[in-house]
């Protein structure tokens, strides 16, 4: 009797397993996120890899499917992927993701946001008109989504919402001494003159002050012609930058070029989660990126 | 200096506004409360001998050719946006030119329903069927500047119908999807019927293949029927003098289409945008039967009309840069009627297979080759060649098209 039971269990096992919240992540810094608040209470799906670029994702039949036994859709939001998500959502037939539900979170929309078009036109390329959505490489911004985060799982799974709290707040906790340390180490980074692929290091360079002089894209979303390039380095030459950091999903053509020219070294970072070998938490992520461009700093 | 502070101030000003209507929304759905609108702008120079003929085919509307030299394609105007929370509702509105005079038509308009649970979606109004891969893509959406002549043989270009289409998600970590639509039937190859005998059932099945491949298949049947079906009896290849005031007329018709469809997805690194093969291919059977009344001034020709057509065609997109493209189409097109004659005054069966060709049962082929350059998202120059063989006849084609997309994003589908 006792072992009929104990087979039974372990066959309603996988059954049972589906009473986690299932979550579809659009980004790979979400799934982590949702991961780390959620533990076993969560299971957690990424649309999208570090190596996708997630401005441009199809919306193939296997996010249909994914979507569609979402409980609960966690996106940057901000018109990030405004090329693929609405479909899906729409193709998924699933109530509970839809926006304005509580299955539907744009992280983005949970924080201040840099970058907001004072005018909209085309001509400026691929703008958004919430501003721009890469807040995740902000730690401090990323704490505000992860209250925010926590307190909707719980919203969604009641059962859930001691371990939720309890999870966040060890995230909070471990966060701050993450962020000191994180600062103190990027101390030397200060005013470090950079030239970026595409407009997704703002909130990086805010929180570590980088300095910006330019974008090897003449335009969000618009790849560089060759007139764009030697234009782009004959402004530059006049007062180098001393490195140009690229995603690890950009391609580095461009980069390679500019830099070659200019006699500066390109830093590839993970831009997030799994971006290389080493990112493979969020933790990691911030830590490897700061090695990276110190040692690049140092070259 | 006062027009540029008062600009700054008032750029502060909608700064500030938006900030703050957003972070208490919490969300932005494209665009506040107006619907998406979404132009498309469409034209074209066509260089090019003959009128599209398709021997063995009973021409369908819209299958013309482009007017030879400049002219303007499908300018397409749609507008879309969620109702409430329970609907979205989108409307396409075409504008083209048809004989010379420009007309409207109100090519979708539809309303889904956002979520009914286990996975099931109803659609209503007028839409794009949902059977085979193409037909539910709108024509700025398609590889090449002209449908698959398959397409143009069997729909005139693509299915749009009224009705009713319920279709359900299958709860599996790959895509299955099974739907049926109930429409009036009254489109081409339809007509006005007595009912709304327009039927259609569809099955899509895809998934990725690790992280660079993916595919869907698709099995899909349409029957409906039609009280009458009218064209222009083809007089095609005879000397001016020769063409007579001439008029076929299908009569109590069936129509049963079965199709099936694949596509198969390749982008290194999972980046479709930088690179990306697409293989496509679609097959499409119909059989029909009706009575056909063939008639010339005061002679006529009727018949039994017992027909079966089949075509397919394949396709290779390549993008081998993010703004470069470039696509190879192979279509075959077979028509194999059968007529028994029941009544004749003035006309045999041999005229009225000649004047109509509907005897023929010659392949018709068609190659094509197009290169597109996409400086962005909503922009595309392209340029497409045909080469068509028809037993002895051959024709080529070139066209040289613009599309361009203003207004909101709009998604693509797979």
């Amino acid at each position: 009797m006792r072992q009929t039971l104990i087979i039974i269990i372990t066959l309603l096992t996988p059954i049972l397993a589906r009473g986690e919240l299932s979550v579809f992540a659009c980004e790979p810094e979400w799934a982590a996120l949702t991961q780390q608040l959620g533990g076993d209470r969560v299971s957690v799906f990424s649309a999208t890899t570090a190596m996708q670029d997630p401005h441009h994702v199809e919306a193939r039949p296997s996010l249909i499917a994914r979507l569609g036994r979402a409980d609960l859709a966690v996106c940057t939001g901000a018109e990030l992927e405004v090329g693929w998500l609405p479909l899906l959502l729409r193709r998924s037939a699933n109530a509970k993701v839809q926006m304005h539900q509580p299955g539907y979170f744009e992280a983005a929309m949970q924080v201040e946001r840099l970058g907001i078009p004072t005018s909209l036109d085309r001509a400026d390329g691929d703008v958004h008109a919430a501003g721009n959505p890469h807040v995740h490489l902000d730690p401090r911004r990323l704490l505000s989504i992860a209250a925010a985060l926590s307190q909707r799982l719980s919203e969604l799974d009641p059962a859930g919402r001691a371990e939720y709290a309890g999870r966040l707040q060890q995230f909070q906790d471990h966060w701050h001494a993450r962020i000191t340390q994180w600062e103190s180490e990027a101390a030397p980074l200060k005013s470090l003159r950079i030239v970026v692929q595409h407009e997704d290091w703002l909130y990086f360079n805010e929180w570590l002050q980088l300095d910006q002089v330019a974008t090897i894209e003449p335009k969000p979303g618009v790849p560089p012609s060759a007139a764009d390039q030697k234009r782009l380095l004959q402004t530059l030459s006049a007062q180098p930058p001393e490195l140009i950091i690229l995603a690890a999903y950009q391609d580095d053509k461009a980069a390679r070029w500019l830099a070659d020219k200019l006699d500066i070294p390109v830093v590839t970072l993970p831009f997030t989660v799994g971006g290389d070998g080493h990112s493979n938490t969020l933790t990691a992520l911030f830590d490897r990126s700061l090695v990276l461009l110190l040692q690049a700093q140092g070259d | 200096m006062m027009i540029l502070t008062r600009a700054r101030v008032l750029a502060l000003a909608t700064t500030f506004v938006s900030t703050s209507a957003l972070a208490q929304t919490g969300y932005v759905s494209g665009n506040e409360f107006n619907p998406a609108i979404s132009l498309i702008l469409d034209g074209r120079y066509t260089e090019y001998h003959d009128d599209l003929e398709l021997p063995g085919f009973q021409m369908g509307p819209e299958s013309e050719l482009p007017a030879k030299g400049f002219s303007l394609g499908h300018s397409e105007l749609t507008l879309s946006a969620n109702v409430d929370d329970q609907f979205y509702g989108s409307a396409s509105l075409v504008i083209a030119d048809h004989d010379g005079s420009t007309e409207v038509e109100l090519e979708e308009a539809y309303l889904e329903t956002l979520g009914l649970g286990h996975g099931a979606t109803l659609k209503f109004g007028r839409f794009l069927s949902s059977i085979g891969y193409l037909n539910s893509q709108h024509e700025h959406a398609w590889s090449f500047y002209d449908a698959p002549l398959i397409y143009t043989a069997l729909f005139g270009k693509t299915l749009y119908d009224d009705g009713v289409q319920a279709r359900w998600l299958a709860p599996a970590d790959f895509f299955l999807e099974v739907g049926a639509e109930w429409t009036r039937g009254a489109s081409f190859p339809g007509g006005e019927n007595d009912g709304n005998d327009g039927k259609a059932l569809f099955i899509k099945l895809g998934n990725d293949l690790g992280q660079t491949a993916s595919w869907q298949l698709g099995a899909s049947g349409y029957s409906t029927r039609f009280n009458e079906r009218s064209g222009e009896g083809h007089s095609h290849g005879h000397e001016e003098e020769e063409e007579h005031a001439s008029e076929l007329v299908m009569e109590d018709g069936d129509v049963d289409i079965i199709g099936v469809d694949a596509v198969f997805k390749w982008a290194p690194g999972g980046q479709p945008r930088r690179q990306q093969l697409v293989l496509q291919a679609e097959y499409f059977q119909r059989k029909e039967t009706a009575l056909s009344h063939f008639s010339e001034e005061d002679n006529y020709f009727e018949a039994d009309y017992d027909g079966k057509q089949s075509g397919y065609y394949l396709q290779a997109v390549y993008r081998f840069h993010p703004q470069w493209s470039s696509s190879l189409r192979y279509d075959a097109i077979t028509p194999d009627n059968e007529f028994s004659e029941l009544d004749a005054n003035g006309i045999d069966m041999e005229e009225f297979l000649e004047e109509t060709e509907l005897g023929s049962d010659e392949t018709i082929t068609r190659q094509s080759a197009m290169l597109e350059y996409t400086p962005s998202e909503f922009s595309r120059i392209r340029l497409q060649y045909n080469h068509r063989d028809w037993g002895e006849d051959r024709d080529d084609l070139w066209v040289i098209q613009y599309t361009m997309s203003l207004g909101s994003h709009g998604a693509h589908s797979y």
